[in-house]
């Protein structure tokens, strides 16, 4: 964008184009399936969530009580030391309510989606979930208290979402 | 201070950018390229080395981007690179191209930037949904612009932001975009129409946010023996930063970016830069989002802490304000294809140091500027501090 | 903690997953004129750069070499030769094909590149074998490298 350049190169062309044979294209879609590993610390999460707790790994050097747990401590670059339970309940760090899906199409009911920061887990230590029971998503406030609302046990599959959500608590 | 060679910047092009073009993305790399070599007044066999920065293959839909893109980037039998930190990528790629200068390896490396977004359809937001946790994160539903609406909302409540205030960079940036030949979406829009607009994930609104696009920039880096030849201006990159921070994006406090403050420090320092808005006099902080303009001006020392929506009311970051930001019109007015909206600032500093931004220059015949992009999950800062 | 050792990773803790995505790729601005030529005409066109006179097949733009804007565009004809070839006897899944396919690189005189192609009405091939394009008849042609059925022994 200089005033020494009379003419920017690109043809413009509609997305209506596309439908409309305006413009010459391929299509292609493609085959991609993927088995996503756990790995060592999330599997323990994942199997301690099946009980419904929420475990966390620990820090000897730094101190940290770190959730999801890690196998090692990316601070102090060691090997995290010891396994901890931390509660289920915690505090909004941060919210959003989502009126649009991932593919960018709009929602009918929206979602609310937050980090949250977990009792007994180090300060900064967050995780994010969704938010339901809040009644007009509106009054939603950073620092509310949120509780873990489990899937009954029979239903659990040992994964993030044996925690439906969380929901809004009184202090 | 600058490494074995002081390394400058040349020539520069830049393509349309818009929402769909017809072109591949080797036909824009090839353009932009092409471009920057004139303006350099140089040819192709007067480029020792060539680096690309491109963002997710998965918005072209051409797994090994780099390798598809390289003979329009004019790299064909040249040693070449591929740089890649999301959507820091566009001001990491010159910092790349310095480096292969500033070692001595090279005298010249032309740098070119490409995205064409519109590949992937309905929405490129979607190829987005694989750089989530796939075991912890991806369950819940986890969406692009969920990561953006929960750090401006972390952001506004920590300094007690108002909407109002952070629209006023939507609209900044959109009327600055005007004067803009390459812009997707000049504008003149009110505050009232970025708050009424389409709630997407609150608090982010539909006129809140950049549009996806297609568009490819290039400039051509040069050694100070080289630049003494070729040219009477060269710019010079005086400075280079760059930083990441935490993987673990639910653990940092998401009202600073404290990754962006250390890669600033970093390219201040280089420049010998020690009082940061008195000593830059244009910048082009990453606007992907509107908040984000004023994030990074935090992050990039340029105000304190939540000052700079006060600085954007009181219209000191205005064209003709005392720190004029994103007179490009940034990424809300000009388009954000990826990598090259990055890049294209990095170009804007470029002419503004030149004195050929025509309607966008900035008074005050300007002598430093700074350009920032800012990518990956949430975490990347790449910093780039010119002179003239 | 020891590694464990797991050689089937279903049998480790996983979550199932897929990168929805799909994609439109437009021809360009080369592509689309050559695409063109092949579904209106039956032709199989180069791009002549002005500079070092190479005319690439397909044809492109820019010279990857000179850097140049190519804008003249002549005819290579119909006919090439075979400048390397595979057979395959398993589809993209791994499943073994009914009939092997001949799949070559086939190179245009004087051109620079070519097209990757099938091979038909054969099954014998060598490196060096005189080739022929056999179009779709104009009805069945969308402006894609498949509008060329497949090349075909010259006689
Ligand atoms: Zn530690
Ligand atoms: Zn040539």
């Amino acid at each position: 964008m200089s005033v020494k350049i009379k003419h920017y190169p690109g043809e413009e062309v509609e997305t209506k184009d596309f439908r409309e044979g305006k413009v010459l294209f391929e299509s292609f879609r493609p085959k991609a399936k993927y088995a996503w590993s756990a790995g060592i610390a999330i599997s323990r999460f994942l199997e301690e969530l099946k009980n419904g707790r929420i475990i966390a790994t620990t820090c000897s050097k730094c101190g940290r009580i770190m959730v999801p747990p890690r196998i090692y401590c990316e601070k102090c670059f060691k090997p995290t030391d010891g396994w901890t339970y931390v509660k289920d309940t915690g505090v909004i760090n941060t919210f959003s309510v989502s009126f649009i899906a991932a593919d960018a199409s709009r929602l009918k009911e929206p979602i609310v989606v937050a980090i949250i920061n977990l009792d007994g887990a180090s300060e900064g230590m967050g995780i994010v979930h969704r938010i339901e029971e809040y009644g007009d998503w509106r009054e939603i406030k950073i620092g509310m208290r949120v509780k873990a609302v489990w899937k009954p046990p029979e239903e659990r599959t040992g994964a993030i979402t044996d925690i439906k959500y969380f929901k809004l608590v009184k202090e | 201070m600058f490494g074995k060679k002081r390394v400058a910047i040349v020539g520069a092009g830049v393509t349309l950018f818009r929402r769909n073009l017809k072109e591949t993305g080797k036909e824009l790399s090839f353009h932009a390229a092409k471009m920057a070599l004139e303006q350099a007044g140089m040819e192709l066999r007067d480029i020792q080395s060539v680096v690309m920065g491109t963002a997710p293959d998965a918005f072209d839909g051409v797994h090994m981007k780099g390798e598809y893109l390289a003979d329009g980037a004019g790299a064909y039998h040249k040693p070449y690179t591929r740089v890649f930190v999301g959507g820091g990528t566009g001001v990491f790629a010159p910092l790349a191209g310095w480096w292969h200068v500033a070692s001595g390896k090279f005298d010249t490396c032309l740098v070119v930037c490409e995205e064409k977004m519109s590949s992937c359809y309905p929405h490129p937001q979607y190829a987005f949904t694989t750089i989530f946790d796939p075991i912890l994160e991806r369950p819940i539903g986890m969406n692009l612009i969920w990561i953006f609406a929960l750090e401006m909302n972390r952001y506004m409540h920590k300094h007690n932001i108002k909407k109002e205030d952070i629209a006023l960079v939507s609209v900044k940036n959109k009327r600055n975009a005007l004067d803009n030949p390459i812009a997707q979406l000049a504008a003149n829009i009110t505050v009232e129409d970025v708050l009424n607009s389409e709630i997407m994930a609150w608090p982010v609104q539909r006129l809140d946010v950049s549009p996806t696009s297609d568009g490819a920039a290039a400039a051509v880096l040069v050694s100070e023996d080289i630049a003494k030849e070729v040219t009477d201006n060269p710019v010079w990159i005086d400075g280079v930063g760059w930083c990441i921070d935490s993987t673990y994006w639910t653990d940092r406090d998401l009202y600073y970016p404290d990754y962006v403050e250390y890669a600033a420090r970093m390219a201040y320092k280089m420049a010998g830069i020690k009082n940061p808005p008195k000593e830059i006099d244009v910048a082009e902080p990453y606007d992907p989002f509107d908040y984000k303009e004023l994030h990074h001006m935090e992050g990039l020392l340029l105000c304190k802490k939540g000052e700079a929506p006060k600085l954007t009311r009181e219209g000191v970051t205005q064209r003709d304000g005392d720190l004029p930001t994103c007179p490009s019109g940034g990424l809300l007015g000009c388009g954000n294809p990826i990598a090259a909206a990055g890049m294209m600032k990095v170009c804007e500093i470029f002419w503004q140091l030149r004195g050929e931004a025509g309607k966008r220059q900035v008074p005050g015949d300007p002598r430093t500027g700074v350009a920032q992009a800012w990518g990956d999950l949430m975490q990347y800062g790449s910093v780039i501090v010119l002179r003239r | 903690m020891s590694l464990e050792k797991i050689t089937n990773l279903f049998d480790a803790r996983h979550w199932i997953g897929h990168m929805e995505a799909d994609y439109r790729y437009t021809l360009g601005i080369a592509g689309e004129r050559f695409f063109k030529e092949i579904k209106e005409n039956a032709r199989i066109m180069g791009a002549k750069c002005p500079k070092c006179g190479v005319v690439f097949v397909p044809p492109r733009l820019y010279c990857e070499k000179c850097f140049m804007k190519l804008e003249e565009w002549v005819d290579v004809g119909k006919r090439g030769e075979v400048y390397t070839y595979t057979i395959a006897t398993i589809d993209i899944d791994g499943k073994k094909l009914e009939k092997p396919q001949i799949y070559a690189l086939i190179k245009f005189e004087g051109a620079h590149g070519g097209l990757i192609h099938k091979i038909g009405e054969t099954e014998n091939v060598y490196i060096g074998m005189k080739v022929e394009a056999v179009f779709k008849p104009p009805s069945e042609r969308k402006a894609s490298i498949n509008d060329i059925a497949y090349f075909k022994p010259v006689k």
